[in-house]
């Protein structure tokens, strides 16, 4: 299926989702000015891909910010990845979030609360 | 002769303006639309100066969740409103102050009376919350709370308290007979990280 590759810049995540290369994830940061359409093409993508997925489907979040408009559209792609776990596929969330800031491991862990799917929690260092 | 007389009154109000804002330790004052363009220049303005200035990075990463959140709040709910009065038109005020101890961001924006009291309760009811509260409203409101056309999920304030760790301070003064100006301050201390 195609591949989206979007460039990070300085309000808006980059993003790689390559089913092939089984590489999903999304980093930088996140506060486009129409956070709806900007995700939409990762819904829509999700939604494909979820038709047929491949065996194992890792999804990586590597954010040093976001803003509250995007949580949600972040809860919007997590419930996608939940529904792929609930039909029984092999799902996995990494959290990446930098060593030294809590505000972004809290927010992986009330993800993690929200949907059931297996997450992980993954710090870095700077 | 007159005219020289204006701009010199004019020049001296500038001065007094500025002695105001070193006196109020105002870094960062502007008045006018709210777009994403400014927020974006007001955000990576502040971060260069935090920067310059050492800031902690707990500091930087909450005065620009901050900024973010204020800018926002002006730039959406403005355009709420279909009145062509420039008041509604997605402008504002917006101040970044900061002392020794602390950094102050804070907004002002014209606002329709009827809304006083839904923006006074949300206000109030977020001030009153632990940390354990908000974190739970939060996740409510994220699940629940359904995006306006414009991003918006009423999560703003509840993010800011969070932060912050501080009680949003909030003024409305009286502009018309039906409208306000509605002042939100918002303090992040550079001390206790």
């Amino acid at each position: 299926m195609e591949t989206i590759k979007i460039q990070g810049t300085e309000d808006t995540p980059r993003i790689i989702l390559d089913a092939d290369k089984e590489l999903l994830e999304i980093s930088g940061r996140s506060l486009p000015e129409d956070v709806t359409a900007f995700y939409e093409p990762v819904l829509n993508w999700l939604n494909e891909y979820s038709e047929n997925p491949n065996k194992n489907t890792v999804f990586n979040f590597k954010l040093t910010y976001f803003n509250t408009a995007s949580s949600k559209l972040l809860l919007d792609i997590l419930m996608k990845l939940e529904e792929l776990h609930e039909k029984g596929h092999d799902v996995l969330i990494k959290w990446h979030y930098p060593e030294d800031d809590e505000d972004m491991e809290e927010a992986g862990e009330e993800y993690a609360d929200i949907v059931d799917v297996p997450f992980e929690q993954v710090s870095y260092s700077n | 002769m007159d005219n020289k007389k204006d701009v010199k009154g004019f020049l001296e109000f500038v001065y007094e303006f500025y002695k105001s804002m070193k006196a109020h330790e105002i870094t960062l004052v502007y008045e006018g639309e709210i777009t994403h363009q400014i927020t974006k220049a007001f955000t990576s303005l502040t971060e260069s100066n935090m920067e310059k200035d050492d800031e902690a990075g707990t500091v930087q990463r909450k005065v620009f969740h901050v900024m973010v959140e204020c800018l926002q709040n002006i730039s959406k709910h403005a355009d709420d409103f279909t009145s062509n009065d420039y008041l509604f038109s997605g402008r504002g005020i917006f101040l970044v102050s900061k002392n020794e101890d602390e950094y102050s961001v804070t907004t002002g924006n014209a606002v329709e009376n009827d809304r006083i009291e839904e923006l006074t309760d949300m206000l109030e009811k977020i001030n009153k919350m632990d940390k354990e509260e908000l974190k739970q409203l939060y996740k409510k409101q994220m699940k629940e709370g359904r995006l306006s056309e414009k991003g918006g999920a009423g999560l703003g304030f509840i993010d800011i308290k969070r932060k912050t760790g501080k009680e949003l301070e909030y003024h409305f003064l009286p502009i018309s007979d039906d409208t306000s100006f509605f002042l939100l301050t918002s303090t992040i201390s550079r001390t206790e990280i």
